[in-house]
């Protein structure tokens, strides 16, 4: 059975639905490719294959009792090791949580269970959701399964490889300036950042609370489009959850994108791509084109300052975030004779240079005599970007553009150089600060056989006709989702 | 914005960070590098431009004011590294400075 790992989540859950397989088949398939292939690929921190099992009897149980069950249910799923799991290590890829163990479960989690979708394990990211290759995990570094050699971008990168290596048709990951959409375009998969505030952050261990997001990543923009659906809308736990009810994000997919305004956003064609995705960016544009779309040229003046204003926004919400790490309520302690020399060796032991890197920036933005000409500033500039993206709607639907400047880099290609990998994140940005949605969808590979991701935005609250967008692309291009090339993971066994 | 090792300790002291002399003298730059980039914000917005701190405004989330099950005071503690008789247990505060 372990041609199961090659299908969609859809595709499962009519199999299940249809009673052609149960959950518990459709979970060791899984499970199988896991073990068959992690130890290459590093997507998993933690693969929890009793819980995994027992939920899936447990969903062929009451399956069997007639019991009507959700439109995911028995479909499995990798979950970024940043949502709060009762009773399961929940480390953030950080020192400082290693041996944390949540007394509750996130809301997405909870959501996610009520579905019946059965979480097969705990992905690897960077520590505490700061980077763009995954390398800042304190842990274990994730391969990216279209070349091995290569980052599967972060900081949801082992979300992103689990589902480009079909160890999982969906996964959950999180996106403050980028996180879901970068890796998705590294690892050839589909990557949805909703709109801030229509997924709760309850129980989500947070980096940069103004930004933060919980998204899908799939194979399919249908299954992104189911997967949102389950974990969408409005929790009274989050105060800064949307409180009305989620817009339906799959109704709708197969609409097609005739008389559909596309921007495409000048300043993000301009300069800085490498031409193996300037050649796939442009093609789809063309075929969005050809399916009835108007392409319309829009302006984002003020976005060429949305990385200046990111990294002084996310660190400064971050450095206030993180003091909670200070050895006296969970994770790491590290002995002192007084509590201030306990809580700064703590510190120092428990986070990585990249998180101390973000705190210091932060603290340094926030302190006295600084606050005005940082973190104030960037405010305004957030102010900027938003104005430029309404007037971009007054002319237009969605927006379009590159995901990231280039493809998937080399391991160790830019830890060196902070602000080099920070770039990266020039074209995702934006959107966050917006608090709009944004996905990647992969629309072919480069020269060198890497995916290339072309990114999709639309206004607030406009997932739908964001989606719609991207099926009507994706089912025009049909892009294989399968890793190929001299150096990627092997396919799934027929 | 070229920061002295003397800033990197000032802030570090802030963050409650031990830093050892090699992070700071990393940082030191990395850090200088960084704000240097960062301070284009300065010439991007002037000051009639608000600033937004959320992008979609929620204001005075209410809800009613009434009892719901939450977490026991055993789970709560339950992650502390140190606790004892039900309360977190850290070292001495009073007179550590």
């Amino acid at each position: 059975m372990s041609e199961l790992a090659g299908r969609s989540a859809a595709e499962l859950a009519a199999l299940l639905a249809g009673g052609e397989v149960s959950a518990r088949e459709v979970t060791q398939a899984h499970l199988g490719r896991i073990r068959a292939t992690d130890e290459r690929v590093g997507a998993f921190l933690r693969v929890l294959d009793a819980d995994a099992l027992a939920h899936a009897d447990d969903i062929d149980r009451r399956r069997a009792a007639g019991e009507a069950l959700g439109p995911l249910a028995g479909v499995p799923l990798a979950l970024k090791d940043i949502l709060c799991t009762k009773g399961v290590e929940t480390t953030c890829a950080s020192k400082i949580l290693e041996t944390f163990r949540p007394p509750y479960d996130a809301t997405v989690v909870r959501r996610l269970r009520d579905a019946d979708v059965v979480v097969l394990g705990k992905t690897n990211m960077d520590e505490f959701a700061m980077g763009s290759s995954t390398e800042n995990s304190a842990f274990q570094r994730t391969a990216n399964p279209w070349d091995l050699g290569r980052v599967p971008g972060g900081s949801s990168g082992g979300s992103s490889a689990a589902v480009a290596a079909f160890q999982a048709p969906l996964a959950i990951g999180t996106d403050t300036g980028g996180s879901i959409r970068q890796p998705a375009a590294f690892c050839g998969v589909v990557g949805v950042k909703p709109t801030y505030g229509l997924v709760s952050r309850y129980g989500l261990i947070a980096f940069a609370s103004s930004l933060d997001q919980v998204g899908p990543f799939a194979r399919t923009v249908t299954d992104a489009a189911l997967l949102l659906g389950a974990i969408a809308g409005h929790d009274p736990l989050d105060s800064t959850s949307i409180p009305e009810a989620a817009p339906d994000v799959v109704g709708g997919l197969e609409r097609g994108v005739e008389g559909l305004r596309v921007g495409v956003v000048r300043e993000f064609m301009a300069e800085g791509m490498d031409p193996g995705v300037r050649a796939r960016v442009d093609e789809a544009l063309s075929r969005l084109e050809k399916l009835g779309a108007t392409l319309v040229d829009v302006s984002l003046p003020n976005a060429g300052y949305g990385i200046a204003a990111y990294y002084l926004i996310a660190p400064s919400e971050a450095s206030s975030n993180l003091s909670r790490y200070d050895g006296v309520r969970y994770g790491l302690r590290v002995p002192g004779e007084t509590t201030e020399e306990m809580m700064a060796r703590t510190r120092d032991a428990g986070f990585g240079p990249e998180v101390k890197r973000r705190i210091m920036i932060g603290t340094y933005a926030l302190s006295a005599g600084y606050y005005d000409a940082y973190y104030a500033q960037a405010q305004r500039v957030r102010t900027l970007i938003i104005r430029d993206f309404d007037q971009a709607y007054a002319q237009c639907d969605v927006l379009v553009g590159p995901t990231t400047p280039s493809t998937a880099f080399g391991f160790g290609d830019k830890t060196d150089d902070p602000l080099a990998m920070y770039l990266n994140d020039v074209y995702t940005v934006p959107s966050n600060l917006a608090g709009a949605p944004a996905m990647s969808l992969p629309v072919g590979l480069d020269e060198q056989g890497l995916p290339v991701g072309l990114q999709i935005m639309a206004p607030i609250l406009g997932e739908a006709v964001m989606l719609r967008a991207a099926r009507a692309l994706e089912a025009d291009l049909a892009f294989d989702p399968a890793p190929r090339g001299t150096n990627a993971l092997e396919g799934v066994q027929a | 914005m070229a920061l002295s090792t003397d800033d990197v300790r000032h802030v570090a002291k802030l963050a409650r960070l031990a830093l050892s002399d090699d992070e700071v003298e990393g940082l030191r730059s990395q850090l200088s590098d960084i704000l240097a980039y960062a301070e284009q914000v300065s010439a991007a917005a002037t000051g009639d431009v608000p600033p937004t701190s959320h992008a979609y405004p929620l204001a005075n989330v209410f809800r009613e004011d009434v009892p719901r099950p939450s977490l026991s005071p055993q789970e709560a503690i339950s992650t502390a590294p140190e606790a004892e008789d039900g309360r977190f247990r850290v070292p001495k505060i009073v007179g550590a400075e």
